[in-house]
């Protein structure tokens, strides 16, 4: 059993409570062993990046540094941290002189970064190291015919990746199909939920909320399948939000893609979190479930 | 005597460490606009603000305040045909600005990033609410229901954070970070 560094990253402590658990009972049920990483410290978000770039990396490179001690690969299952560490990561391999400047601050506190340890994305890891054939063997739940749209969100795709994955991207599809589920088109998969724009520029997040919810639902959506907190805060706790702005009645449950892969798995609603959302997927889940 | 700095050659400067081309590269082709989500909501387009940092337009640009509604989503820098990382372009400017502008009344970008960083140095973790509590106001009076309304349904569920995690390193990383940028007395 391949162990990993797991960094949940600081929406999964509260707000995104059903995605660490999901991810927990998900991971063990696939023979994944996460060890989550101790004293783990935020990623920077987006705000760091807007005050000091080095202080930004430095903060990744903390974690990336204790990673390390540990002998292990970093996996999250929240695409900013995701995006910050692996471009922080990048980074600090190319630009010995930034790594040395970020090493004697990391001294503070008797650490130093390497670059040994791989930053992965949880999606990544359940279809690249498990493998489809392995999680379609262990499917004791089909999702017969749910209609899912599966929305990548912008940051697990962008720089610095394989060009096929940026622009055709299709394993959460694939992902999906193996657990039962129908995935529907959606041509607006990986454009951005507004991310932090919800508290600084709220209208632009609503905005772009609205042209999210519109696509999924014009595309036979019941649910949408997420990867990240950020866009299933954004796209669940705002749709009243938005239907109040745009005069329209959405009502789409969002649904983390670990909690749709642990349903099949035959995992208890309860144990993945389900319950707790402010769109109910229950009578949906019941149906799959007849 | 010294040589002073044109507008494109400090924006040259931010993307001195960046594995990006310059903005002189641009062709002015528009496809970063034409991808951009948050594009209706900003007074020039990105392909308008290369465009300006080329011209020289500093304070225009800087007072419209176009690049705080960027989301850092990056659909721009994979797009651009001349290897130009906007996305970056854009953190550029926002660093830019908050280093050279004297705001008379701050966008809430700038400030909701100064509340951040002020947290993380503090306790090391994001704590939501607190993050989102200040802005309570400025969303309107039916913002601000709906706001509240959704606060309450998360409460009820389970989901809002009631006080922020301190890490148990926190002096530690402090520390670090003030090997880094200098850190006052309470941060």
């Amino acid at each position: 059993m391949t162990a990993y560094s797991y960094f949940p990253g600081c929406s999964l402590e509260r707000m995104a409570g059903s995605y660490h658990v999901s991810t927990v009972e998900t991971a063990r049920a696939l023979g994944l062993d996460l060890q989550e990483l101790e004293d783990w410290n935020c990623c920077g978000a987006t705000a760091y990046f807007h005050i000091d770039e080095l202080l930004a990396t430095t903060l990744c490179a903390r974690n990336l540094a204790m990673a390390e001690q540990a002998g292990r690969d970093v996996v999250t299952p929240c695409s900013g941290c995701f995006k910050n560490m692996y471009a922080a990561r990048a980074h600090l391999r190319e630009d010995p002189d930034l790594a040395e400047h970020v090493n004697a601050a990391l001294a503070e506190d008797g650490l130093q970064f390497q670059g040994t340890a791989r930053v992965r994305h949880l999606i990544e890891v359940l279809v690249a190291d498990v493998g489809l054939p392995e999680i379609r063997r262990r499917v004791v739940r089909p999702l017969r015919s749910l209609r899912v749209v599966p929305y990548y969100g912008c940051q697990i795709l962008r720089p610095g990746k394989a060009p096929a994955e940026e622009n055709a991207p299709h394993f959460f599809e694939d992902l999906l199909t193996a657990i039962g589920a129908a995935p529907m088109d959606f041509p607006l998969r990986d454009r951005c939920c507004g991310g932090s724009l919800i508290i600084t520029h709220r209208r632009a997040a609503l905005s772009m909320v609205y042209a999210l919810l519109r696509d999924a639902e014009e595309h036979g959506a019941e649910v949408i399948a997420t990867v990240c907190p950020l866009c299933q805060v954004n796209l669940e706790c705002y749709q009243r939000h938005v239907n109040r702005l745009f005069g329209t009645r959405f009502a789409l449950p969002v649904l983390y893609f670990t909690q749709l892969v642990g349903l099949a798995l035959g995992i208890p609603e309860r144990r993945l979190g389900i319950g707790t959302e402010l769109i109910s997927p229950a009578p949906l889940l019941a149906r799959t479930a007849g | 005597m010294a040589r002073v700095l044109t507008f494109d050659q400090e924006i040259a400067n931010l993307f001195y460490a960046l594995d990006t081309n310059p903005v002189q590269a641009c062709i002015q082709c528009g496809l970063c606009s034409g991808t951009c989500p948050a594009v209706a909501f900003m007074q020039h387009s990105p392909r308008a603000i290369i465009a300006m940092i080329r011209a020289g337009q500093k304070q225009a640009l800087l007072a419209s305040e176009a690049y705080w509604a960027c989301a850092a989503c990056y659909a721009c820098t994979v797009k651009c045909p001349q290897g130009i990382d906007v996305a970056a372009m854009m953190y550029g400017l926002k660093r830019y600005a908050l280093w050279r502008t004297h705001y008379r009344k701050v966008p809430l970008g700038a400030d909701f990033s100064r509340r951040f960083v002020r947290l993380i140095t503090r306790y090391g973790r994001s704590y939501e609410p607190g993050l989102a509590a200040p802005y309570l106001l400025r969303h309107g009076l039916h913002g601000l229901m709906d706001e509240m309304r959704t606060a309450l349904g998360l409460l009820v569920k389970g989901r809002l954070p009631l006080r922020p995690h301190r890490i148990k390193r926190a002096e530690a990383l402090r520390r670090v970070i003030g090997q880094i940028l200098p850190v006052g007395g309470r941060a």
